[in-house]
């Protein structure tokens, strides 16, 4: 019999903070707004540690009832959380970065006239994130869905004055509501089917079934449909739109919400249907070959960008395909270890990206930046580990966590793995571009002493200066952590840590441990490649970028305008629907058919007045007349009645 | 006293007349007075038309219906013909096509 936990308080302690900054934040003095933030992330961040330390003497999976929600005949939801070795991890991640986070976000937003919203909403968004977590069916876990998705909405937003940044959000949010769409119907799927969205009861109903061969099933559907929704919150081909313009947010929201943990809400709930997709082979080749696709698209696309958030953006895009590509091969807990890897060093670059962007006042465009490591060292250290971690150079976190998902893969097929490796590759590249334009050569900014003659009315922005400490100290815990964190993944712990869940998958063992090291080896030489590549181009021949573009001529254009997919969108779905209810709903539908009867039965009663009113003559008589018209109308016709 | 029997049709004949000649005469006079007469005659009509019923049914309710009618009916001339003074003060005329001012 397990000990009560109260789960339901990791969740609850952020939404107080968030509503109690939310309530009362206007008049409050910063420092008790990131007082109130800071200790109720912490205080959730401290239970998950207790959880976690606690975690071995459970038997699992934990269980805890919170409250009836819907139970009608042949069908319940309660409010119940659900704990186990998957969730676990994500709670840590979840509560450890975002309160990383949280700190350096103190330092961040600073200055921003709206401090107290920023920590509500944050506080808000961890709220969702770990309901999402934490649920024990698919309702739950969908209010935890529909409520990150609102969080992101907000927080891209947040400087909704600007307009891109308004537009972003309802970029983000409308295509969040196509994956929605899909999850939604997968879960009606799942409720007709197997009358539960129970996570015990959906899987223990369809453990027995056998595999679904290639002609299509209910749990073929339903995966795919899983996918759809995946593909929205994770920003997988087609629906990833989003993610680069939600760069639009502040940039600590980028790192919690956009890197770290909202996006790997898909992978999660992938890897929680674990049970679904392993019955269908189809969904699972369908995950595969969408994760890698987007790994391999948006990796070309970050190549080309100039912004230092939209190169990590699709980088993000790029990583979150790598973790769908090991869904996909059945290989769910090396997709977790990347999901955890990835957090520790895409958030510490995006937080990095954020202590560079605060160094140049504002500027995000690398080209105006260069030769900013003797200015902010610190940034420039851990930024160093964070690049090397996520271009899998051993014994870096990414390099640990990439290799199991390329070898699983190559157990496939080679395919994803050929695919998979020159990502790698191309990762490699995008990243130490990225590094050296930002740290090497000389700085290209506007001038110091330009700078300190505006330096009154910005923000004091002189010379590129280092950030707090409030800001460094999260940025050094989490590049210990992407030096270290790959390290769980030795010997494969973290696969065995989570084989409870996902059931051993390593029996068959098509290749050799010789194989092995070879891939690791090929993987880790074309990493090195891409560094010596980006070291070439952008620090020690920096013309040369520019004539391999001229060279290029169209296709680096492709690149530089992202494949234009957003304008393909634009044409095939924007522009047409936008057409259609302009011209169609507008001006036909609404104007000639709704307004038409509203004023034409308003005219026709005016002009049927205009007779009447003549009755109405003032003369006696004639009222006497009709007086007397009626009468006779009213005998008739009871005489007419009496006859019959 | 030889009792006469007149069918009832008669007196309702004769009720229907009177009420027909009240209602015409409503219609087409202008002279206020002439269609308070009228108005009387209808009055009377139905009340003999009450009678007849009452004492070819045997029944007392229609006479005292009667009575009442000629008790309002006599009410009603003096309100009525207080306003008709009223009216031929204020408008110096009588003809009800010029007492009109109830039109928008």
């Amino acid at each position: 019999m397990n000990p009560n936990l109260n789960l339901w308080l990791i969740p609850v302690l952020p939404l107080a903070g968030a509503a109690i900054n939310g309530f009362l934040g206007k008049k409050s003095s910063r420092q008790a707004v990131s007082t109130v933030a800071l200790v109720f992330s912490g205080a959730a961040f401290a239970m998950a540690l207790w959880v976690a330390a606690r975690f071995s003497s459970l038997s699992l999976p934990y269980q805890e009832f919170v409250a009836h929600w819907i139970r009608i005949v042949g069908f319940r939801a309660d409010f119940a959380f659900y704990l186990d070795q998957l969730s676990l991890v994500m709670l840590l991640v979840v509560t450890g970065v975002g309160f990383l986070i949280h700190i350096y976000s103190v330092g961040y937003m600073w200055d921003d006239p709206s401090y107290y919203r920023f920590f509500s909403y944050l506080n808000l968004f961890m709220f969702f994130m770990l309901t999402l977590v934490l649920a024990n069916n698919y309702l739950v876990m969908f209010i935890g869905w529909e409520g990150v998705g609102l969080a992101s909405y907000l927080l891209i937003g947040f400087w909704f004055t600007k307009d891109s940044a308004a537009s972003a959000g309802k970029k983000a949010f409308i295509v969040n509501r196509i994956g929605d769409f899909g999850f939604l119907i997968a879960l009606f799927l799942l409720i007709k089917h197997f009358g539960s969205l129970n996570f015990d009861q959906v899987f223990q109903s369809i453990s027995p079934l056998g595999a679904e061969t290639a002609g299509a099933g209910v749990l073929t559907a339903i995966g795919i449909l899983l996918m759809v929704g995946a593909a929205g919150k994770s920003a997988q081909i087609p629906l990833y739109i989003w993610l680069p313009d939600a760069m639009e947010g502040p940039t600590p929201v980028s790192a919690l919400i956009h890197a770290a943990t909202m996006v790997t809400a898909g992978v999660y709930m992938v890897s929680r249907s674990h049970v679904i997709f392993e019955r269908a082979p189809t969904a699972l080749a369908v995950v595969a070959i969408i994760g890698t696709l987007t790994a391999f698209f948006a990796a070309t696309i970050g190549i080309a960008q100039t912004d230092i958030k939209k190169v990590l953006a699709y980088s993000t895009v790029s990583q979150l395909g790598y973790m769908f590509m090991a869904c996909g091969v059945g290989a769910f807990s090396a997709g977790n270890f990347h999901l955890m890897t990835h957090a520790f060093f895409k958030g510490l670059l995006f937080l990095g990206a954020g202590s560079v962007i605060h160094a140049v006042g504002g500027e995000q465009d690398m080209r105006k930046m260069g030769g900013l490591r003797s200015y902010i060292p610190w940034t420039f250290l851990t930024m160093g580990v964070a690049t090397l971690a996520i271009s899998g150079i051993p014994p870096f976190a990414g390099f640990w966590s990439k290799d199991e998902i390329l070898w699983k893969a190559y157990q496939v097929s080679w395919v994803y793995w050929g695919i998979g490796v020159f990502t790698a590759f191309l990762t490699s590249f995008y990243m130490f571009r990225l590094f050296y334009m930002t740290f090497f050569g000389d700085y290209r900014g506007a001038s110091a002493a330009a700078h300190d003659s505006h330096a009154s009315e910005t923000h004091g922005h002189g010379e590129p200066h280092e950030s707090p400490m409030v800001m460094l100290v999260p940025l050094m815990i989490l590049a210990l952590l992407s030096l270290v964190g790959g390290l769980v993944g030795i010997g494969n712990n973290f696969e065995h840590f989570l084989a409870p869940v996902f059931g051993t998958t390593e029996a068959v063992e098509t290749a050799s441990h010789g194989t092995e090291m070879l891939l690791m080896g090929v993987s880790v030489v074309l990493a090195a490649l891409g560094w010596i590549l980006a070291y070439v181009l952008y620090c020690s021949r920096p013309d040369l970028p520019q004539k391999i573009a001229d060279s290029l001529g169209g296709f680096y254009q492709a690149l530089v305008h992202k494949y234009y997919i957003d304008e393909l969108y634009a044409a095939l779905f924007v522009r047409p629907l936008i057409e259609g209810s302009t011209r169609i709903l507008w001006q036909d539908v609404d104007r000639k058919i709704i307004d038409a009867a509203v004023n034409d039965s308003g005219d026709g009663a005016r002009q049927v007045s205009d007779e009447v009113r003549r009755m109405q003559s003032g003369n006696i008589r004639s009222y006497a007349g009709w007086i007397a018209a009626g009468s006779a109308a009213v005998i008739a016709f009871m005489i007419w009645m009496g006859v019959r | 006293m030889v009792p006469s029997y007149i069918p009832l049709s008669y007196y309702l004949l004769l009720s229907g007349f009177l009420f027909a000649c009240g209602v015409v005469g409503f219609l087409i006079k202008r002279n206020i007075i002439t269609i308070f007469m009228s108005i009387e005659l209808m009055l009377n009509g139905v009340n003999l038309s009450f009678v007849a019923f009452a004492a070819h049914w045997h029944a007392l309710a229609g006479q005292v219906f009667v009575f009442f009618v000629m008790v309002v009916a006599a009410a009603e001339a003096t309100v009525g013909l207080a306003i008709i003074i009223a009216v031929y003060r204020t408008r110096e005329t009588l003809n009800v096509d010029q007492v009109n001012l109830l039109k928008l």
